[in-house]
C-alpha cells in the first residue's frame, strides 16, 4: 500500500526527520490560506498523487505570489497526472500540499528498501539527487552507495555515518544526518515499511538537512497490525475494479486487452494470460479466484470481469486441487444464468472430479465452449474473441 | 530416493486441530504420508484424527520422533511457529500460510542462519502448496492423484501452475521424483537454487523443471548455479510475459520492480546460461519429453 507525500512527511517528522513547513489543501482558497499561514514569499504547490516523477509531469508548481498559488491550485486540482509510474490512465489529483520554498544548496538521493537477494533491508544513497535512481543506476552506478542492515542488530551509527559521508555531507551536519537516517530506519521497522524514498534529500543554504519529498510503501501482509497506516489508504488513487476485487477477497489487476480471465492460482493465471498472448490475443485482466471458489465467489468474479466493457470473450481456467471441478462447474453455470452473459465463454477444467465437472457444463444447455488443455483453451478464446469482433464490425457496417 | 520427504518421514502438523489443518492432515494421511501427530498449544494430550496432539513441537520431537512439519497457522503467528519448529530440531518444514509479513520472514531467515549448516532446518514456503514425492509421501495441499511417480523433479513458486506441469507430464507418461513448491512471497525459506542443488544430488531425478515467475532474482541465480554446478538438464518456464511493470500479480513477490525481473529478461538470461526454455506454458510436458528423449 502506498501513501501520499504529506502523509509520509508527517510520519517521518515524528521520527525526527526535518521537513519544510507545509499544509494540506482541497481547494484553491484553502491553498492560499495555507500559503498565508506558512508566510514567506515562495511556495511549492504539490499535487498529491501516488506516483514519483510528479515534477516532470507538471504536478509541482513553484509560486511567488498568493495569486500564483491560487492559479496553480486551480490548475492541479481535479487534473489527471500521467507519469511513467501511473501508466497511461494517470491518477487524479484531489489533494494539494502547500509547502514553504526551500533554499537548496545540494540535492541528494536516499532510500531504504527490502533487498530480496540478501533478504535484508538495504540503505541506498547517492550524492547525485533529484534524478530517479533507475536513471542513476544506469548512467552512473558507481555514484550509488548501498549498505545492508543485519536484522538482528539493526542499523548502527557507523553505518549511518558511512552513508552520510558517502552523501558528501559536512562533518558539522553529521549528528543531524545520523539522527535523520536512524529515524527513517525506526519508522521502517515500526511500521512495516517496504520502501521509503527521500528524493531529493536536500542540504539548504543555511546548512540544514531537509526531506523535500518523501515516498513510503507498506507491506500489505502486515497491514493487519498497522491499523493507523491502513487508515491512510486513499482509495481515489487505486483502480476501482482492483479495490472492489480486494473487498471481495479476489486478486484482480486490470489490463488493456479484451479477453477476460478467471483462474485459480496466481502462477496459473499469469501462465494462462501468457498463453492468450501467444495465441494472438490480449488479456483484459489478471484474476485469481483462489482456493475456495464457491458459487457465490464465482458469480462475483464473473461480474467483476464483465464490468470491464472492453471484454469481448471470457476464459475460465481452473485446475482443481482442494476445489472440485463439479463445484466450479455448478458455480459457472449458475453465474452465467444469473448474469445473462452476452459474450462467448470458454471453460477449461482440470484436476479433481473433472469428468463430473465437464458433464455439468455439457448438460447445462448453455452455449459454453469447453477445452481440455491450456493451449486449446487459449486458442478457442482468441478465436471466439475474433469472431465476436468481426460480428460487431459487420453489425456496425 | 526423491528429495526432502519419503514414506518413512515422520510428519507433524502445526495448527493440527483447526479446520484447514484437520482437512489437509486427513488428506495427507489418506495419501499414505507418515503423519505421527500434531501441535495445537493448549490441546496437548488430546487425540485428533486418531493421532496425539502436543502443546509444543519439542514434545512431538521427543515423544514421536517428528522430523518434518507442515504449518497451517494464521499469518500473524506463522513466523513464530516456523521458528519453534527450527528450535525443536525439525529437519524439514513446509509453511503453507499465505500473508506472512516480510519483516517476520526476515527475522525467520536470520534465526535459521544461527544454526550451523547440517543442523539448520530446511524451510520451503511460505505461501506454497507444499512438497510431494509421488507414491511415497505428501506434505502439502495438492491433489495427490495428479502426480505420477518418476524421474523428473519440479520446483516452482505457484501451486496450480505446478499441477498443470505435473498433469502435462502425466499425459505423456512422465512421472515426478519430487515436486517442491517454494511459494510466491518475496522472502521465502528455500530458493529455486537451493532446491536445484538437492535434485542434483538425488540419484533418482534425471531432469528438473523450474517454474518461475516475474519479480526477484531467484530464477537467474538458479540458472547460474545450474550452469556452474549441475550435470542434469534444467527446463524452465517463467510466467508473466503479459505482466505490466510495478503491478503485483497476485503473489506478494510477483512484481517487476527492477531491471532483470520481467519474464522476457529472465528467459533471455536463462537461455544464455544453458537452461532449456519452454516456449509456452502449454509446452512444459513436451519440452521435458524432448529433453528426456535426448538422454
Amino acid at each position: 500500500m502506498d501513501i501520499h507525500e504529506y502523509q509520509a512527511k508527517e510520519i517521518l517528522s515524528g521520527y525526527g526527520v526535518k521537513i519544510a513547513e507545509g499544509g494540506m489543501a482541497y481547494s484553491p482558497e484553502e491553498a492560499v490560506q495555507r500559503a498565508r499561514d506558512i508566510g514567506g514569499h515562495i511556495w511549492a504547490v504539490k499535487a498529491q498523487v501516488h506516483s514519483g516523477a510528479r515534477g516532470k509531469a507538471g504536478g509541482i508548481k513553484i509560486c511567488k505570489t498568493h495569486d500564483e498559488v491560487e492559479a496553480a491550485a486551480e490548475a492541479l486540482l481535479g487534473k489527471r497526472l500521467v507519469t511513467h509510474q501511473t501508466g497511461p490512465a494517470g491518477k487524479v489529483c484531489g489533494r494539494l500540499y502547500i509547502e514553504a520554498g526551500t533554499d537548496i544548496a545540494k540535492e541528494l538521493y536516499f532510500c531504504f528498501l527490502v533487498d530480496r537477494s540478501s533478504e535484508r533491508i538495504v540503505m541506498v544513497g547517492s550524492a547525485q539527487g533529484g534524478m530517479e535512481i533507475e536513471e542513476l543506476a544506469e548512467n552512473n552506478p558507481e555514484a550509488i552507495t548501498k549498505i545492508y542492515i543485519e536484522p538482528a542488530v539493526g542499523l548502527r551509527d557507523f553505518q549511518a555515518r558511512e552513508m552520510a559521508f558517502a552523501l558528501g555531507l559536512d562533518p558539522e551536519l553529521m549528528s543531524h544526518a545520523v539522527k535523520t537516517i536512524r529515524g527513517c530506519y525506526r519508522a521502517l521497522r515500526d511500521l512495516d515499511v517496504s520502501m521509503l524514498e527521500i528524493n531529493p534529500l536536500v542540504v539548504t543554504r543555511s546548512n540544514e538537512l531537509v526531506a523535500l519529498d518523501a515516498k513510503m510503501g507498506f507491506d500489505d501482509n502486515a497491514l493487519f497490525r498497522q491499523q493507523k497506516i491502513s487508515e491512510l489508504r486513499d482509495k481515489t488513487q487505486e483502480d476501482p475494479r482492483e479495490m472492489a476485487a480486494a473487498d471481495r477477497g479476489l486478486s484482480y489487476v486490470g489490463l488493456d486487452g479484451d479477453i477476460g480471465c478467471m483462474i485459480n492460482g496466481a502462477g496459473l493465471a499469469m501462465a494462462t494470460m501468457d498463453m492468450i498472448k501467444l495465441a494472438g490475443g490480449e488479456p483484459a485482466n489478471f484474476l485469481d479466484v483462489g482456493g475456495g471458489a464457491s458459487a457465490e465467489r464465482t458469480e462475483k468474479a464473473f461480474r467483476l470481469v464483465l464490468a470491464d466493457k472492453n471484454v469481448k470473450a471470457m476464459l475460465v481456467n481452473i485446475f482443481a486441487g482442494i476445489n472440485r471441478c463439479d463445484w466450479i462447474a455448478e458455480g459457472v453455470v449458475e453465474a452465467v444464468r444469473k448474469i445473462d452473459m452476452k459474450i462467448p465463454l470458454i471453460v477449461r477444467l482440470s484436476g479433481t472430479n473433472v469428468e463430473e465437472g465437464r458433464r455439468i457444463i455439457a448438460e447445462s444447455g448453455l452455449p459454453i465452449i469447453t477445452a481440455e488443455t491450456l493451449a486449446e483453451a487459449a486458442e478457442k478464446a482468441v478465436q471466439a474473441r475474433n469472431e465476436a469482433v468481426a460480428k460487431e464490425a459487420a453489425q456496425g457496417a | 530416493m526423491a528429495i526432502l520427504i519419503d514414506e518413512t518421514t515422520r510428519i507433524i502438523v502445526q495448527g493440527f486441530t483447526g479446520k484447514i489443518g484437520s482437512f489437509h492432515a486427513q488428506d495427507m494421511i489418506n495419501y499414505g504420508s507418515n503423519v505421527v501427530g500434531g501441535i495445537t498449544p493448549g490441546k496437548g494430550g488430546q487425540i485428533h484424527l486418531g493421532l496425539p496432539v502436543f502443546n509444543t513441537v519439542k514434545e512431538a520431537v521427543q515423544q514421536v520422533g517428528a522430523e518434518a512439519s507442515i504449518i497451517f497457522v494464521p499469518p500473524a503467528f506463522a513466523a513464530d511457529s516456523i521458528m519453534e519448529a527450527a528450535d525443536a530440531g525439525i529437519k524439514y518444514c513446509v509453511a503453507i500460510t499465505d500473508g506472512i509479513p516480510t519483516q517476520d520472514m526476515m527475522t525467520v531467515k536470520n534465526f535459521l542462519r544461527r544454526f550451523p549448516v547440517g543442523q539448520r532446518m530446511i524451510l520451503t514456503g511460505p505461501n506454497c502448496a507444499g512438497t510431494i514425492s509421488p507414491g511415497r509421501a505428501m506434505l502439502g495441499i495438492m491433489p495427490g492423484h495428479i502426480y505420477m511417480k518418476g524421474n523428473v523433479g519440479i520446483v516452482g513458486r505457484s501451486g496450480t501452475l505446478g499441477y498443470e506441469a505435473a498433469d502435462q507430464m502425466k499425459r505423456l507418461g512422465i512421472g515426478i521424483s519430487t515436486s517442491v513448491g517454494i511459494g510466491g512471497d518475496p522472502i521465502n525459506g528455500s530458493s529455486h537454487r537451493d532446491i536445484l542443488e538437492k535434485f542434483e544430488a538425488d540419484s533418482e531425478t534425471k531432469v528438473i523443471v523450474m517454474i518461475g515467475e516475474i519479480g526477484g532474482p531467484q530464477e537467474v541465480e538458479a540458472g547460474i548455479f545450474a550452469q556452474q554446478h549441475m550435470s542434469k538438464p534444467v527446463v524452465a518456464y517463467i510466467a508473466g510475459l503479459t505482466a505490466p511493470e510495478g503491478r503485483r500479480m497476485g503473489h506478494a513477490g510477483a512484481i517487476i520492480s527492477s531491471a532483470g525481473e520481467s519474464a522476457a529478461e529472465k528467459v533471455a538470461l536463462l537461455k544464455e546460461l544453458g537452461v532449456t526454455i519452454c516456449p509456452t506454458p502449454a509446452a512444459m510436458g513436451e519440452t521435458v519429453a524432448a529433453v528426456l528423449a535426448r538422454m
